[in-house]
């Protein structure tokens, strides 16, 4: 059941046209959820804050992470990776508190709080002896 | 593999990149990545007339969590670690990203001063700057007119 809450919408290529040209990569994720909110955690080398655009909308959290050129101007020699925008959206099925989203960039790493509405929380029942 | 020459900005299309990243992981421990595979970080290397410079995407680290040391002229190694967040209470949907240590060698198509070698990490990029050799820069020749 857990593995529904969240659900990738993409696939690996980000199908999105963009008005930029270039090559778009999904940025690799990882997600926890505890009983109060949801935690994303992605890899997006390159991206500088102003750069980065997350979004949440429809139930649907978006991240869109613009890369600067690096090295257009140098010779490659050698080459294992391309360097393009990021790009990558995930269907919420939790109910969120979307006032208090947050969210924070530092050293390439994006984290994102997505906090549970109060609704949504598990809660412990009190069981009295009767 | 260092012969090899090629431009990626022409070839590498993102299925490349998928299929490399695949062969990298499976060299490790499977798919999911938990820890590095032996061809991570990947790295890629450019060249202008004074330097070459190797790149790698290291995002989460810090400098100090790098050693990057070049031997002789020709040789650079890269070692490092991530820690994985310690946090409890919650399940994990998703765990895509690498934790643990990595280290990796290249050696370097051009003779390179090891004493000004010079690394910077910004935004979870890692830039090596390794000026050439004198002889290894490329010379103009002047031709006379007679």
């Amino acid at each position: 059941m857990a593995e529904t809450l969240v659900k990738r919408e993409q696939p690996e290529v980000a199908q999105v046209e963009r008005t930029r040209s270039g090559v778009t990569y999904s940025p690799r994720f990882d997600i926890f959820e505890t009983d109060d909110e949801l935690l994303l955690f992605g890899d997006l080398p390159g991206v500088a804050p102003e750069n980065l655009d997350v979004r949440f909308e429809n139930d649907m959290l978006t991240i869109y992470g613009r890369v600067e050129p690096r090295h257009a101007q140098d010779e490659c020699v050698y080459g294992e990776y391309g360097i393009g925008d990021f790009y990558r959206s995930f269907t919420i099925g939790e109910a969120i508190d979307t006032g208090r989203i947050t969210a924070e960039l530092k050293n390439g790493v994006l984290t994102v709080h997505l906090p549970k509405t109060e609704a949504v929380k598990p809660r412990r029942i009190e069981v009295k002896a009767g | 593999m260092l012969m090899t020459r090629w431009d990626p900005r022409s070839i590498w299309s993102e299925l490349n990149r998928m299929h490399e990243e695949m062969e990298r992981l499976l060299s490790g421990n499977g798919w999911r990545g938990f820890e590095f595979g032996v061809g991570f970080p990947a790295l890629n290397v450019w060249k202008d007339d004074n330097n070459l410079y190797v790149e790698a995407e290291l995002p989460g680290f810090e400098l100090s969590d790098l050693e990057i040391v070049v031997t002789g002229d020709r040789q650079l190694s890269i070692k490092g670690e991530r820690k994985q967040p310690e946090i409890k209470n919650g399940t994990w949907h998703r765990q895509e990203r690498y934790y643990g240590s990595f280290s990796r060698m290249i050696e370097l198509p051009e003779s390179v001063d090891p004493d000004k070698v010079t690394a910077e990490l910004k935004l979870g990029v890692l830039t090596v700057t390794l000026p050439k050799r004198e002889e290894a820069k490329p010379r103009r020749i002047e031709v006379k007119a007679c």
